[in-house]
């Protein structure tokens, strides 16, 4: 009896700790969640929202190009910037965990991700300074006689995902030093003792051990990224539209909210279907 | 010390009673604080506005004349203005600045309360911007119209021929490839595209839309980026663009003593006409004190300092305002040349929400190609 009471009151117990966050969720996640798909199946008619349920805008959305278009846009650019990311941060990660003296690692970690501390839309602006025509890069490979005329970068694909990686690379440097730094030193010794070189210990220890701390960062790289408005607003000069932007555009005059909850909820099934693909990596416990 | 004392007590469990009666001293006095607060605070108002009603120069004098804080939320078109009201309690908001070719579509949703004309500086208002039509159904007013410019053509004059810059047309040859930013919004650009083929803005319908759509498209072929208008001014004020399709004095204005350079014209095909205007919430319970702020918006001395506000310069409606305006800033909203320029212009496109929808969607694919 008195264990089982004891049980009760740590459940209790247990349940009140849990109890905030769930509050938490329930009513700034899962409602309004419910709200938009809700909201997804009315439909905007004229200057009405006709409230009575179909799929007219997840057809529309299939059914239009430019849509479609928006979608795969989004997959490509979150895509590449999150490879783009991982190769970058992984060996960053590797220098600070494994090469930078311990009392430095900190200094180091800082410095890495230093850039966090300003504004994200100053910092998209800052990149954009950059990339133009009379920008730091083009001034000086001008300067320099690489190039005799500037390079178009400002504006392109190519300055969204550079805006992007600055960003990312940041975000994965520390998921993966986390999980390097956890790492036994003894997973090696037994490497080397059975007689694998560096590279083989890497390839085949090393690395699958720190894939919950890659692809945890991974894939917040690619829900952060593909939800994204602000960078491919201001650096891709909207030479093509990426799913986020296509919702806004919804908002923004035509006051279209079932269509722009149709897009969002087609935004979180990709989310949805890249958290599935790498759940089986996702040990957010061992990062 | 005897801090030090008190803890040691309170460790000892000696004085549990003062630990208690200096929470409940602190909370009394909090509670005072808060429970006085609304007494000693100022009247509010609650502004929805566009970014340039943000400027503290021109939103101090009202509060301090009228011992008022003006809570201001900015919006970028009016249907995120509109879906903000319709997420607000009836009463949240107390005024709204509109685009001027959306007043009906207000009025259509009944949110505007009505204006005594004889509050208003109606007479002082350049005629070509009362738009009795827009601001006004069935004899009464429910907006004035309290700012326009235009979307036109903005260049850097050190680096275009100017005589190019008369012509629309030239905006699509070769000579300009690469060198051009567009605005980014459809209403006004889908104007343009109309009058560079020689179609009035208030007469376009479904089927005009193919060849506008057309001009869109080799339009953006020939350009670098479609931008905001932040992005927009980065572009021209950094040489990224030499041109800027869309743009006038609200982009050219405020970098006018920086960038001499920066410049616009008005085309021979004509060029599009933006108005905004300002209205009160029908739902306000502060009707006097809303209809007061858009007295002092209008007025001479509101005016002129919501022209230059820091972040868009624009003529204001109200003609008195010029004598509250330093030469330099008429020369740079062209004050003078207001009377040659009014007719050359055309009012933005009043799209049906069908055609609304058609003209988005050109606009969707043009920018997607």
């Amino acid at each position: 009896m008195t264990t089982l009471s004891l049980e009760n009151a740590d459940r209790r117990k247990a349940w009140g700790f849990v109890a905030p966050a769930l509050v938490w969720t329930v009513a700034f996640f899962v409602v309004p969640f419910l709200f938009m798909a809700a909201m997804s199946l009315w439909s905007r008619q004229g200057r009405e929202i006709v409230r009575a349920w179909n799929l007219d805008n997840y057809l529309r959305f299939f059914g239009e190009n430019a849509l479609l278009k928006g979608l795969s846009n989004s997959l490509e650019i979150t895509l590449t910037v999150t490879v783009l990311s991982v190769l970058l941060a992984y060996p960053l990660a590797w220098i600070i965990a494994e090469r930078v003296p311990k009392r430095f690692q900190r200094t180091a970690l800082i410095l890495a991700i230093l850039p966090f501390w300003t504004s994200y839309v100053v910092r998209s602006y800052s990149w954009l300074l950059v990339l133009t025509k009379n920008g730091v890069i083009n001034q000086a490979l001008l300067g320099i006689g690489i190039i005799s005329e500037p390079l178009e970068i400002a504006s392109t694909r190519t300055a969204t995902v550079i805006g992007f990686v600055h960003f990312f690379v940041m975000l994965l440097t520390l998921t993966i030093y986390a999980n390097l730094v956890q790492l036994s030193p003894n997973y090696r010794r037994a490497a080397a003792d059975l007689g694998a070189n560096g590279l083989q210990t890497f390839w085949h220890v090393i690395l699958p051990l720190t894939l919950p701390g890659i692809m945890t960062g991974a894939f917040l790289t690619f829900v952060l990224c593909i939800g994204d408005y602000i960078t491919p607003q201001i650096l891709g000069g909207n030479n093509e539209l990426v799913l986020p932007q296509i919702i806004m555009l919804q908002i923004g005059r035509r006051a279209d909210l079932p269509m722009a909850s149709a897009l969002s909820i087609v935004l979180m099934l990709a989310v949805t279907l890249a958290y599935a693909l790498c759940a089986r990596w996702l040990k957010i416990d061992r990062v | 010390m005897s801090v030090g004392k008190e803890g040691n007590e309170m460790k000892t469990g000696k004085r549990p009673g003062a630990c208690m009666r200096r929470f409940l001293q602190s909370a009394t006095a909090l509670a005072a604080i808060a429970f006085a607060a609304p007494t000693l605070a100022q009247d509010e108002l609650n502004a929805l506005v566009w970014c340039d009603h943000t400027d503290p120069t021109l939103i101090e004098p009202f509060e301090q004349a009228n011992n008022v804080k003006v809570n201001l939320k900015d919006f970028e078109g009016t249907g995120a203005g509109l879906s903000i009201i319709e997420q607000s309690q009836p009463g949240d908001w107390d005024v709204m600045v509109i685009d001027g070719v959306d007043v009906q579509r207000a009025l259509d949703m009944d949110l505007f309360a009505e204006l005594p004309a004889d509050a208003l500086p109606t007479a002082d208002i350049f005629p070509e911007v009362r738009l009795d039509k827009n601001n006004s159904r069935d004899g009464k007013i429910y907006a004035v119209t309290e700012k326009f410019g235009y979307n036109t053509i903005a260049y850097d004059k050190s680096k275009v021929d100017v005589n190019d810059m008369k012509n629309l047309s030239s905006l699509w040859s070769e000579k300009y490839k690469g060198r051009i930013a567009i605005y980014d919004y459809y209403l006004p650009l889908i104007g343009i595209a109309g009058l560079e083929l020689g179609k009035k803005t208030a007469e376009l319908t479904d089927a005009d839309l193919p060849a506008i759509k057309d001009r869109l498209v080799a339009l953006k072929q020939n350009s670098k980026q479609v931008s905001d208008v932040v992005s927009s001014q980065t572009a021209l004020a950094t040489g990224e663009v030499d041109i800027l399709l869309g743009g006038g004095e609200w982009i050219t204005g405020v970098l006018s003593a920086d960038k001499p350079d920066l410049d616009w014209t008005i085309p021979d095909e004509g060029g599009l006409l933006w108005t905004q205007s300002i209205a009160v919430l029908k739902t306000s319970k502060k009707q006097e004190l809303a209809r007061k702020f858009v007295q002092y918006i209008v007025s001479p001395e509101g005016q002129a300092r919501l022209a230059t506000s820091s972040c868009y310069w624009a003529m204001p409606a109200n003609s008195k305002a010029g004598d509250h305006l330093t030469d330099a800033q008429k020369a740079a909203l062209r004050w003078s040349d207001q009377a040659s320029y009014l007719p050359k212009t055309q009012l933005y496109p009043v799209p049906s929400a069908e055609l609304d929808q058609k003209m988005q969607d050109v606009w969707t694919e043009m920018l997607q190609q």
